[in-house]
């Protein structure tokens, strides 16, 4: 049996984005753009997860994360653990923060606003992270926790 | 405050509405001034205002300035679908200053990002309406000799109503007393009552008009629209509740006076324009001078 699995589990150096939800995987190799990167990367989803039911995870090999890159994933992924690998172990244990800026991440829940009429990058200051509030930079208007869009 | 953008109220300090309202008061006692021959100022009205509009025409016609604009934007290439963006770029190239409004919200903001000169938002939507707040303010502080420590009632719709919500804003600085009295359909947004407990200004809220009145420095009436409401019936029930008429302001403060951004539909009865209390036209009047000194002061002239 042992030879019919994939071998993914290690990666030699790297980012591992642990308990991710499922329904959000795909939003954080969007909001990452790991498609436009060329190293090796794992990506599972609809793992079993005692916490989230399902999860995902992602290995990125070679890749290395600063904390305002990997910060954009809180809005969709709050409760996302980072493993640092260096030489098969784990050296740094991280968890994401939500930044106190989003910039081209959310859409704006106001129809009216000028981001959802014309081409313009959505900006947000994050009023409250605990119930995560967004203040909308064009229009003023607040984009709450259950009317958060991923562009 | 030269070269600043006027975008939202809160772009400015409380110095600087000081400052604009001193001006506007030199400018009220000197309305006829060459000082902005040589310059061209835009107007851009994607969506028409009369009022707006020729208040900030004659602000600039009266100090001897050009303005180039147009007053709708369906006679312009927005109707051929260039982007706000590119209309703001090439605008920029012609004038010392733009004064825009635009029905989405956001706009200007987007315009002052883009723009090479300064921008001043006449109307954003819903959003801002900022030389509305100052010429608010200039009607406070010449009716009551000050801004601080004042009584305000704000009546009708405030949960849509920009006008008080950047008023509101403003008056903030100045430690007043809010009685907000609305239907409960139309009530101030939780938003803004959480910003006020937050930096401790203390407010009323109230559906009955008539209570109270006699404590008010300032009513600031709005108008009940029958389009903000889902139920046609509630609107019948409740119209009436909010004009505003003359047998009402017995017993108010001599010093007190009415407001209105107009245009009033019926919610201040015409039996009130004949009282001492009324000032909302001469509040019109007061739209020129405080858009003289916010021109000329964001052109650094002044």
């Amino acid at each position: 049996m042992k030879d019919k699995q994939l071998s993914v589990s290690a990666i030699k150096e790297g980012t591992v984005i642990d308990h991710i939800p499922a329904s959000a995987l795909f939003k954080v190799v969007s909001i990452l753009n790991l498609d436009t990167l060329d190293t090796m990367i794992t990506i599972g989803n609809g793992l079993e997860s005692s916490k989230l039911g399902h999860k995902g995870i992602i290995k990125l090999s070679k890749v290395f994360f600063k904390d305002n890159e990997i910060n954009k994933i809180a809005l969709v992924a709050p409760c996302a653990k980072l493993n640092i690998i260096k030489d098969y172990d784990v050296v740094e244990k991280r968890v994401v923060e939500i930044p106190d800026e989003i910039i081209s991440i959310a859409k704006c829940v106001n129809p009216k606003c000028i981001t959802n009429n014309e081409e313009v990058a959505t900006r947000f200051k994050v009023v409250s992270k605990a119930e995560v509030k967004l203040k909308c930079h064009y229009c003023e208007k607040i984009t709450d926790q259950d009317n958060i869009e991923i562009i | 405050m030269k070269n600043k953008n006027l975008v939202s109220i809160t772009d400015f300090t409380k110095e600087e509405y000081l400052r604009i309202l001193e001006l506007a008061a030199e400018f009220e006692a000197n309305p006829r001034q060459d000082i902005l021959s040589g310059y061209i100022i835009s107007t851009l009205f994607f969506e028409p205002s009369t009022r707006t509009r020729l208040s900030f025409e004659t602000a600039i016609n009266g100090l001897g300035g050009r303005v180039v604009g147009f007053s709708d934007s369906g006679a312009t290439s927005a109707s051929k679908g260039e982007t706000l963006h590119d209309t703001i770029k090439m605008v920029s190239n012609y004038a010392d200053l733009i004064v825009m409004r635009h029905p989405l919200e956001g706009s200007a903001r987007l315009a002052s990002e883009v723009s090479s000169v300064p921008i001043v938002n006449a109307g954003d939507g819903a959003n801002q309406h900022p030389t509305q707040t100052l010429l608010d303010l200039y009607s406070i502080i010449k009716t009551q000799g000050t801004l601080e420590n004042l009584k305000l009632f704000m009546v009708g719709d405030l949960k849509y109503g920009r006008t008080v919500h950047s008023l509101l804003q403003a008056m903030s600085k100045f430690n007043p007393t809010f009685y907000f009295i609305s239907p409960d359909e139309l009530k101030m947004p939780p938003a803004y009552k959480m910003y006020l407990d937050d930096i401790g200004v203390s407010y009323f809220e109230g559906k009955d008009l008539t209570e109270f009145l006699a404590e008010a420095d300032i009513i600031y009436m709005t108008r009940v629209q029958q389009e903000r409401f889902t139920d046609p019936i509630e609107y019948e029930r409740v119209k009436n509740a909010y004009i505003l008429r003359r047998e009402m302001l017995e017993g108010c403060k001599e010093s007190m006076k009415v407001l209105h951004p107009l245009p009033r539909v019926n919610e201040i009865h015409t039996d009130v324009d004949e009282s001492p209390h009324a000032y909302y036209f001469d509040q019109a009047r007061n739209g020129v001078y405080a858009r003289m000194a916010i021109l000329t002061s964001i052109l650094g002239i002044k």
